[in-house]
């Protein structure tokens, strides 16, 4: 399983780049594999305001709901559409092609209590 | 302190494991829910052939001189309407009418019948059976420790199994069942299944199921046979519109309700638990109904969704999936009765109206 070291992550298993006042979301390969065959995702509109820890979105596979949980606060800048045609790529490729939101970060502050590499992986170790 | 009930393992749970499946605690067993992925198991199903561990299952036994007219007063069915070595799908029902399980009953003759059960129900059937029963003339054995259950499905399993049976396939027909040897292990052999293929459920005993598995996995290869979990069995199912209690079918739904009135012979002779009452429904007219819908629109009906009609209310979803064959939302709901020929319905997906046609199951049709 992969865990890239240059993102940041959340318990609720999302990862997240910040480059400058952008954050990038996804979710990490540990939630799709545990997700398995994803086949729906719903996505927020471009300039819509998205919480930290609230739900932005849902993603589902065959077998189940869950929801999309914002690791940041702000404005959504761009919105990957090609996921909501083909779901498949969050399975194949959820650190590239299957990113979610691009968010303009509302307070750098929050950044601070996300999870390194090292630790998600750690968490998630626990959580099996 | 606390205690921890543990789950039952199935004959084949260590050849899950060495499979990669994904075990999950489903009615008291850990089962596999899947082992390459859904979509791909579904569709492996629906174009060559799958096996499946359904030892979970229950089978309880009734036989004596007083089986027949036991086994008549349990089941909605008839048990007249099929020979020797056959099967029949019915209900067994509450006074009220409520369903307590759907089984297939497997007529070995006048005296003896084999019920299997769902996993979920089969305690609770046994204690039915028991409370029921008469107090002579009819032996009630659980022998759901007795049996381990494999599914072969998928169009290509009467090639596979013929390579070991000691029977040619074609002698058994489609819900039948003979006793049968598999390279030399004894089996009861059904051609039934739950995923609208043809296909067989083989009963063996639970020391010799590792053992054929593996025999069948090898027969398979050049099928590319593959195991197939839950996830997909429900899938699989679904795509078919065939009931799944807890979900069609409840201590609070009826049959008719569920639309399962050609499995209940409201005139069978010397009558059954709950025939008074599913008359009444009859006679009053059945109030709500099961329907099966397909999305228009995008989104995935989930049980327990709201279905409306011009923005008012009308029923409820019972199972709902992403179809891997249709590649559609598709599902099953419990709708008013004056709503049952609506056209289109909307299901309320997290605040959202999403619109779905309605669709008389199968949903899936077989390519000819």
């Amino acid at each position: 399983m992969d865990f890239p070291k240059d993102l940041k992550y959340t318990k609720e298993h999302e990862w997240i780049k910040v480059e400058g006042n952008t954050a990038t979301i996804g979710i990490t390969d540990y939630a799709q594999d545990s997700l398995g065959d994803v086949v729906y995702v719903e996505l927020p509109q471009e300039g819509q305001a998205v919480t930290k820890h609230e739900a932005f979105g849902v993603v589902e596979s065959v077998k189940a709901v869950s929801d999309l949980y914002s690791p940041v606060s702000g404005s959504v800048s761009e919105v990957n559409d090609a996921i909501i045609d083909s779901p498949e790529a969050i399975n194949e490729d959820p650190y590239g092609d299957a990113w979610m939101i691009k968010v303009d970060v509302s307070n750098k502050a929050e950044l601070s209590d996300l999870l390194s590499a090292e630790d998600y992986q750690k968490f998630i170790e626990e959580e099996k | 302190m606390h205690t921890i009930l543990e789950d039952k393992k199935t004959p084949l749970y260590e050849i899950h494991k060495a499979l990669g499946a994904r075990l999950v605690s489903f009615a008291g067993w850990q089962m596999p829910v899947l082992y390459s992925g859904v979509i791909e198991e579904h569709l492996a199903v629906r174009s060559s052939v799958g096996l499946f561990d359904v030892s979970h299952m229950g089978e309880i036994e009734v036989s004596g001189k007083g089986a027949h007219r036991f086994v008549q007063r349990l089941i909605t069915n008839d048990v007249d309407r099929v020979v020797d070595g056959q099967c029949l799908y019915a209900l067994l029902c509450y006074p009220d009418g409520g369903v307590v399980d759907d089984v297939i009953v497997y007529r070995y003759n006048k005296d003896r019948f084999l019920f299997c059960v769902n996993a979920s129900n089969a305690a609770k059937v046994r204690e039915w059976f028991a409370s029921n029963a008469p107090t002579t003339g009819v032996l009630i054995e659980d022998r759901s420790n007795d049996y381990a259950q494999l599914a072969l499905q998928g169009r290509a399993s009467a090639k596979v199994i013929e390579r070991l049976m000691d029977v040619n396939p074609s002698e058994i027909k489609p819900f039948h069942f003979m006793l049968a040897e598999l390279d030399g292990i004894e089996a009861i052999v059904s051609r039934t299944g739950y995923t609208g293929e043809d296909g067989f459920e083989i009963y063996v005993e639970p020391s010799e199921a590792a053992h054929l598995w593996q025999l069948l996995m090898d027969a398979g290869k050049d099928a590319n046979i593959k195991p197939i979990g839950l996830g997909a069995r429900d899938t699989l199912r679904l795509e078919m519109g065939y009931s799944l209690y807890g979900h069609e079918l409840s201590e609070k739904i009826t049959p008719l309700e569920a639309g399962l009135d050609k499995y209940v012979r409201l005139g069978k002779e010397g009558g059954f638990i709950g025939q008074e009452a599913l008359l009444k429904q009859t006679e009053a007219g059945v109030s709500r109904r099961l329907i099966g819908f397909k999305m228009i629109d995008n989104g995935i009906p989930r049980q327990d969704y709201e279905i409306a009609v011009n923005g008012a209310p009308v029923g409820v979803v019972t199972s709902g999936t992403m179809s891997p064959s249709l590649k559609r939302g598709l599902g099953m709901g419990l709708v008013a009765s004056a709503f049952k020929d609506a056209v289109n319905v909307d299901l309320m997906i997290r605040g959202r109206i999403a619109k779905a046609e309605v669709v008389r199951p199968p949903f899936y049709k077989k390519p000819s």
